[in-house]
């Protein structure tokens, strides 16, 4: 019934706009209304080119202004994330600033060429030196950013196995994540969907006659120690996922039927972000707004938000059915100290197994 | 039927008065006129229920966890209780998605423009093959049909995204969408296919071979050579994505495992083996990057028609604009793997789409400046195809400017998939070419209706889309910039994206606006096809050959012989003529010059 309601609600209100909109229409019988412009409209449109344009600005000076702390472009956890950062600053300056010269161009100038009758345009239709320019400057410019865009991807993406990084499966299902830690031996062992056995909790399809898996270890929470290079192997059960975490400017998708793998090393801790200043500011900014929310939801009689503490996080970053807004794991970068004590209470494989 | 489709070799033929039947005038009619206000008005229709999709889906990302008696309405047992069932959000994401790129932009725009004024711009009294043409549209309807009764069917529509991808697209264990629903959308977009593929190839071969006498490659307007390229583009892309449909269906209903491998789910071991989704990521985009500019070029060769009529000046550098679209066509075949940087393919690969990516800059800025620098100088007549013109390159600059982020590969990888693209592409092929749409209509509404729209609700129109569509979609770039993903059907498991939500409600107050406003030209649109004032033969003074055409349609375009051509289209304020246009029949005067372009 509610639902009929509505589309009639729906239906009534369109109706009104058409009669609005035909009530305006019709009191305009008299007057010129033929589609084609004439110096009243002309004028009048002109000004509102203007109004556009500033209209434009005002809508970038607003968003920097409320939204431009960015958290993508500052405060990087990884090694390579301030040369991502950098980069980013770079492009979203040029932008800016073509941005605002050439929508300045284009405005002012439908505003200052408004057409008045019996006016000749200049008859102008080609200039070679000039288009020369306007080739050859993005070219300079496009070259510099590919350049430098470029060095950044391969610094990024080679991936050097001399240094001793800290091997890490990232597993992806729906709709969950979990990481397999190397053990002491830092070789993954050999794993592939086929030999999942639920019966036993071999639930990633490890080789259990594999020497290297026995002390892999399977967790729900991933924890990195700060400083040491870490190398994610990404592996998918069902569909494409993607590893997503955007503190550390890292994402790589995971594929079912290949491994894939992206590496980075965590510079910043997890308490150590905490104190970050603009961390802390973001934080508490957010639980502002968590406790607005959280009394209207009593008032309403339900639960109240629970109180935000940064966290880094990995987030599912390619569809991926149902509830894939919700398929997060929390990362944990910590000492090495720490990182050791974590891991040495974690079950090793040969260990989780259930025996029948 | 298509023998008295004529050549122009014969010109002495005359246009047909022949009997029509209602049926062969309105329904199965050969007439590429008709045609073309078939292609519009399912277009718009489809573009009807696409931009609804979106307020749903703004609705729902805005005020997620509220009953909305809107959605217990319009989704019935998708919204129990009026909240949104998360499978029918990543559905409605699918279908707006393939809707507009597909149905709108690609049939809607394409499909209307590339019909009406290839045979009318280039003197020709109809497609080289009219029944070909016919059967291009009734595909079309056809595939709209299928792809609407999708959403009616159990187990609900496609939900893997518009792109498709498997193994979610192909196991209906991984989502509901993915079984009866996503064979419709196959079945559809197969249609869909060889509609646009016969369409194509008959652009092709009338622009190549049906031009009237004088009409040489170098004077035809840039509207033609941007369908004609468009066409190409499209005849080399769209069998990839078929192939890709086909093979998609293949491991879905026969077993095959040409994407699939490795794969466990709900309990089991499915059988697939060897096969790679990466796979199917090169064959989706080998199509999917130029669809882009499929959509987006005929906007931009409707905007230079339309810039350079109202501008009263030729168009700024002819060559260049030429140049650029053949590059950009060119160009566009070979980035495609700047949508898979982090897909697992190899990171030499994407090196290699990153130097093509940002390549495919320069001949858009050339174009973006040939259009500003049009501008300078003239005498603009400011009527809302051009206000619609001046927003697309204002919007092209927007939404390309953010490319070069985009196309970074190493910047990319952080922003890849957030909001930050969805900003991007809204803006840049988008909003770009649904304003290439509106040009188009008020531009040409007096060829295809004989009447005129009312400016004034035109004016209304375009100011309040305008700023909505800025509203919309600038703001969204933070949030992407925030590191929120898109395709979430709800934020509030991410504390950390709370301090985001404010400014998801302020756009999808100016989504709401915005789609109101699509009212007004709707009203404009329906109540001037009948109602509207008479329109003059030539309304903007325009030098292209369409406006030499009498107002009344009939098969064959022009009584008596076709125009010869003696000049490019852009004789707009010539010294030496007391006009400030000349039409593209009017032979030189004695000592005039043709310009060397």
């Amino acid at each position: 019934m509610t639902g009929l309601l509505t589309i009639l609600i729906l239906l009534g209100i369109t109706i009104a706009i058409w009669q609005m909109v035909k009530i305006f229409d019709l009191a305009q019988a008299n007057r010129d209304t033929s589609q084609v412009a004439n110096n009243k409209d002309n004028s009048v449109n002109a000004y509102l080119m203007l109004a556009f344009l500033g209209f434009i600005y005002f809508i970038t000076i607003i968003s920097f202004a409320l939204w431009g702390d960015l958290p993508l472009v500052s405060n990087s956890a990884s090694e390579h994330g301030p040369e991502i950062d950098r980069l980013m600053v770079i492009s979203m300056v040029v932008i800016f600033i073509v941005q605002t010269i050439t929508q300045f161009l284009l405005h002012y100038f439908a505003f200052k060429y408004k057409g008045e009758k019996g006016r000749k345009a200049l008859f102008y239709a080609d200039n070679d030196k000039l288009e020369f320019i306007w080739t050859i400057i993005p070219v300079i410019v496009l070259a510099g950013l590919i350049m430098y865009g470029l060095f950044t991807w391969n610094d990024i993406m080679n991936i050097n196995e001399d240094d001793d990084p800290l091997v890490v499966e990232l597993y992806a299902q729906q709709f969950n994540w979990k990481a397999r830690y190397a053990g002491a031996d830092n070789v993954l062992g050999m794993a592939n969907v086929r030999l999942i056995n639920l019966d036993n909790a071999n639930i990633l399809g490890l080789d259990e006659s594999d020497p290297n898996a026995q002390d892999d270890i399977i967790t729900t929470e991933l924890h990195l120690p700060v400083g040491r290079p870490v190398l994610f192997k990404m592996r998918s059960q069902d569909v494409l996922h993607s590893a997503y975490m955007p503190h550390f400017r890292a994402q790589m998708n995971c594929v079912p039927g290949m491994i894939t793998q992206f590496a980075f090393t965590p510079t910043v801790t997890t308490a150590e972000m905490r104190l970050n200043p603009d961390i802390y500011q973001k934080v508490k900014n957010i639980n502002k707004i968590r406790n607005e929310n959280s009394k209207k939801l009593q008032a309403e009689g339900e639960e109240p938000l629970d109180r935000y503490e940064f966290d880094y996080l990995l987030l599912c970053n390619k569809i991926c059915g149902k509830s894939h807004y919700n398929m997060q794991m929390k990362i944990i970068v910590e000492t090495q100290e720490e990182y050791n004590e974590w891991i040495s209470e974690q079950k090793q494989f040969k260990n989780s197994l259930v025996q029948n | 039927m298509s023998a008295h489709v004529d050549n122009h070799t014969h010109e002495d033929d005359h246009g047909h008065h022949h009997k029509e039947t209602f049926v062969t005038k309105y329904i199965f009619s050969q007439d590429h006129k008709m045609i073309a206000k078939q292609y519009l008005i399912t277009g718009i229709i489809m573009g009807i229920i696409g931009i609804l999709m979106s307020l749903l889906m703004r609705m729902q990302i805005a005020w997620p966890e509220k009953p909305n008696a809107i959605f217990e309405a319009l989704l019935g047992k998708w919204a129990p209780g009026g909240v949104m069932d998360a499978d029918i959000y990543l559905a409605l994401v699918t279908i707006h998605g393939t809707i507009m790129v597909f149905f709108v932009l690609t049939a809607g725009l394409s499909g209307t423009f590339s019909n009406l004024l290839i045979p009318l711009q280039i003197g020709a009294r109809d497609m080289a093959s009219g029944f070909l043409n016919m059967i291009s549209y009734w595909l079309f309807f056809l595939s709209s049909v299928i792809m609407v009764i999708s959403f009616f069917v159990e187990t609900g529509p496609a939900a893997a995204g518009w792109t498709v991808y498997p193994p979610l697209s192909a196991l209906p264990l991984a989502q509901g969408g993915s079984g009866a629903g996503m064979t419709l959308w196959l079945v559809s977009m197969a249609i869909f296919i060889a509609s646009s593929l016969l369409g194509s190839l008959n652009y092709i071969v009338t622009v190549l071979n049906l031009r009237t006498k004088g009409m040489s490659m170098t004077r035809l307007p840039l509207t033609i050579w941007a369908f004609f390229i468009t066409a190409v583009i499209g005849v080399v892309s769209f069998p990839v994505l078929l192939s890709a449909a086909l093979l998609l269906i293949m491991d879905r209903s026969f077993g095959t495992s040409f994407f699939l491998s490795d794969i466990f789910i709900q309990g089991e071991v499915l059988h697939y083996q060897g096969g790679s989704p990466v796979l199917f990521e090169h064959l989706f985009w080998f199509l999917g990057h130029p669809e882009v500019y499929i959509v987006l070029l005929p906007a931009l060769g409707i905007t230079s028609e339309v810039i350079a009529t109202n501008a009263r000046k030729p168009i700024f550098g002819y060559r260049a604009m030429v140049a650029s679209i053949i590059a950009i066509a060119f160009l566009s075949t070979i980035v495609w793997g700047h949508h898979m940087f982090i897909s697992g393919m190899n990171p030499f690969l994407g090196s290699v789409f990153t130097f093509t990516t940002l390549l495919i800059a320069i001949p858009s800025a050339v174009k973006a400046f040939n259009y500003i620098t049009t501008l300078w100088k003239g005498n603009l007549q400011l009527n809302p195809a051009m206000l619609f013109s001046i927003g697309l390159v204002s919007t092209f600059i927007t939404g390309g400017l953010t490319g070069i982020i985009l196309g970074d590969s190493a910047l990319d990888i952080n922003v890849h998939d957030t909001y930050f693209v969805v900003a991007h592409f809204h803006l840049v092929m988008g909003i770009s070419a649904l304003y290439g749409l509106f040009a188009g209509v008020y531009h040409w509404f007096p060829k295809m209706f004989g009447r005129m729209l009312n400016k004034n609700l035109g004016y209304i129109h375009f100011w309040v889309t305008a700023v909505c569509a800025y509203g919309v979609f600038f703001p969204m770039h933070f949030i992407g910039m925030a590191g929120l993903p898109r395709r979430y059907y709800t934020n509030s498991n991410f504390p950390l994206f709370d301090d985001t939500q404010n400014v998801q409600i302020l756009i999808t107050i100016f989504a709401l606006v915005a789609g109101l406003v699509q009212l007004v030209f709707l009203y404009n649109f329906i109540h001037s096809m009948f109602y509207g004032k008479k329109t003059v033969k030539n309304p903007w003074r325009s030098n292209t050959l369409e406006w030499t055409a009498p107002i009344e349609h009939f098969h064959g375009n022009w009584e008596g012989e076709i125009p010869h051509v003696h000049r490019w289209a852009y004789d707009y304020s010539k010294p030496g003529h007391d006009d400030d246009f000349v039409p593209q029949n009017i032979p030189f005067k004695k000592g005039e010059e043709e310009l060397q372009h």
